[in-house]
């Protein structure tokens, strides 16, 4: 036997370095990641706080000076906020809604998943039926209904989000479920009288996880495009808190007068993300089951 | 001495009713019927403490079935099961949970039995832990136990299933039956998917335990020469019915059912001497409509014509054998 540790993880991380590209994507994601959690001291301004705007400094192209003596890398918006920092807290907004309803929608669809494969009958029928219903109608569709009923605020998209992807998880766990019950570690659990919850969520679900974690991640990216679609829309986060979306959506109205800079620079923010997301979680999907396609 | 375990009458039938899409299409005369697979068909069985029962037939004659139902994996769909003299239904909350932990299985594929990711201290001591057979703190001097009982090393126990051989892994399938101190461990085709250097070291393994524990074994092979190398019993079955029954030694020795003498003639043996009668032709009938009367007469070689009508009872013959064939019953001659 060999000396290095070899449990899964392990593994599984030996496998990821062997791709440059997905090794990059994944620093990437961690800078992006590090700069959305620590924003209040990477960013020069906080955008939230009045005090600190300064309205006569609306609409400066990158790099120049404030009335103040700020230096406004990126610009500044219509109400004077630097666009870098604007970006960097965005990024944390539409990040942070992201990661929290993809983290409770993998949670719903785990249990309901599992639920659905271990009970079959009209369980699951009821279950999947439910899915089939909300996969029907496109995701954008479905958050716009629910938001305009609820109302604007950060809790309410996170809401709209879980509801609206809950359905996919589900769906994929009671598939991978289904493969595994039959297999015959199931059928030993149940010879040795273990109770079915432990069956289910001791046994089964470690083994249902690699096909979740690869959805969740190319659901993430979703989620993000979702929230600043429906921000753009006007119906996401509020104006005070804006998402990269909402920012996006702010420097709309400037495109055609020449300052492009209001909506590019948190555009490319958002393309940025997303692609590090995807590449990262397509090679993710890639060592976990290479015969999964999308 | 009263059975370990009986079987009456056994029966294991699975039904696929047609869904809803299914009877929609049945308004305009699709014709989807209910369809009825009877695995396993009115099985009578005894198992003696300590005893090992072979049970042997073809694959898809109900013998894996009929293991699973007396491990409590399926629960039978007629007949009566008893567990130390208690029918299934009558059994108090601790007399049933005495007959799930006191029976084992043992698997075929060792390769998915153990969860590819669980380490095997949990494998093998999770369940004892969970029916209060010993402490949490205590499963690891535990498993090292067990380990050493079926011949590993102690300190494997931090591994997981890929990093061991098949061999080794069904000796973690076996230590995980004993954590549970077991009297009858149904072995489900258990040495079939192993090298033969290693089913021969297993089989040991199984005799060894056996002489050390007291177990009763519901050995199911298709391999006749395992199965006569450590059963007192043996059971045929042919399309979810024992078609005879005896001592090892006897069944092997005399085979009174055309079936089992088929069998034997199959099975590769160094010293075969010269055939007397033609081995099985043709492929099991299907379970889901099984030939009226013997359900061997297609591949019989001595079928009558009774045989197309009259359904053979498990009875003993002119030798004391349990057959189910009208030859040994006289009703054919």
């Amino acid at each position: 036997m060999t000396a290095r540790a070899d449990t899964p993880l392990a593994r599984f991380a030996g496998d990821f370095v062997k791709s440059p590209t997905a090794v990059a994507a994944g620093i990437g994601l961690i800078v992006i990641a590090l700069a959305a959690i620590f924003a209040g001291t990477v960013a020069p301004q906080n955008p939230y706080d009045l005090a600190q705007i300064t309205i006569l400094d609306g609409t400066l192209p990158p790099g120049s000076e404030g009335f103040d003596g700020f230096h406004y890398l990126l610009g500044s918006d219509e109400q004077g906020r630097d666009m870098y920092s604007a970006m960097i807290y965005g990024l944390r907004i539409s990040l942070f809604v992201s990661f929290v309803a993809v983290g409770f929608a993998v949670m719903v669809g785990l249990v309901l998943g599992l639920l659905a494969a271990w009970r079959g009958g009209w369980v699951d029928g009821l279950i999947m039926r439910i899915v089939d219903i909300q996969l029907s109608f496109p995701a954008l569709l479905v958050a716009l209904l629910l938001l305009a009923a609820l109302g604007k605020g950060v809790d309410k998209v996170i809401l709209a989000l879980i509801l609206v992807q809950w359905a996919y998880f589900a769906r994929t766990v009671r598939g991978a479920a289904l493969v595994e019950i039959r297999k015959d570690y199931v059928t030993a659990a149940r010879s040795l009288a273990l109770p079915g919850w432990r069956i289910l969520f001791g046994h089964l679900l470690p083994n249902v996880l690699p096909p979740v974690i690869v959805i969740a991640t190319v659901q993430v990216a979703n989620a993000i495009a979702i929230e600043a679609s429906l921000s753009f829309l006007g119906v996401g986060v509020p104006i005070t808190e804006p998402s990269l979306g909402l920012l996006i959506a702010n420097g709309f109205d400037y495109l055609l007068s020449g300052r492009y800079w209001i909506s590019f620079y948190p555009g490319v923010a958002l393309l940025v993300t997303l692609v590090c997301i995807n590449v990262v979680g397509d090679h993710v999907r890639d060592i976990l089951n290479p015969r999964l396609s999308r | 001495m009263t059975a370990l375990l009986s079987l009456d009458g056994l029966c294991q039938t699975y039904v696929n009713r047609p869904d809803l899409a299914e009877r929609a299409a049945n308004l305009m005369g699709a014709g989807y019927r209910e369809t009825r697979v009877r695995a396993v068909d009115g099985v009578s069985l005894d198992i003696a403490p300590g005893e090992v029962v072979g049970l042997v037939g073809e694959s898809g004659c109900g013998k894996s079935t009929l293991g699973r139902m007396v491990a409590g994996v399926e629960a039978p769909s007629a007949g009566r099961l008893a567990y130390r003299g208690t029918a299934l239904e009558a059994m108090t909350p601790d007399q049933r949970r005495a007959w799930q932990l006191e029976v084992q299985m043992i698997f075929q594929d060792p390769f998915a039995s153990l969860n590819p990711r669980m380490r095997i201290e949990r494998i093998v001591g999770e369940a004892a832990v969970v029916h209060g057979l010993i402490r949490a703190r205590d499963r690891r001097d535990y498993v090292a136990d067990l380990m050493g009982k079926v011949g590993l090393a102690a300190d494997m126990m931090t591994r997981y299933p890929h990093q061991f051989s098949g061999g080794q892994r069904q000796r973690v399938g076996i230590a995980r039956a004993l954590a549970l101190k077991p009297r009858l461990i149904v072995c489900d085709e258990a040495i079939s998917a192993l090298d033969v250097s290693i089913q021969a070291q297993v089989l040991n393994l199984f005799e060894d335990l056996r002489a050390e524990f007291g177990f009763a074994y519901l050995f199911i092979s298709h391999d006749l020469g395992a199965v006569a190398h450590i059963a007192d019993r043996v059971a045929v079955m042919y399309l979810g019915r024992v078609v005879e029954i005896g001592a090892a030694d006897d069944v092997f020795g005399d085979p009174r059912h055309p079936y089992t003498r088929a069998l034997l003639a199959e099975a590769p043996r160094l010293d075969r001497r010269a055939q007397d009668f033609t081995p099985v032709t043709g492929e099991i009938p299907s379970p889901l409509d099984p030939p009226p009367g013997c359900t061997f007469h297609p591949r019989c070689p001595v079928a009558a014509p009774a045989c197309r009508e009259i359904v053979p009872q498990l009875q003993p013959g002119p030798t004391g054998r349990l057959a189910a064939c009208l030859r040994e019953t006289g009703e054919v001659t």
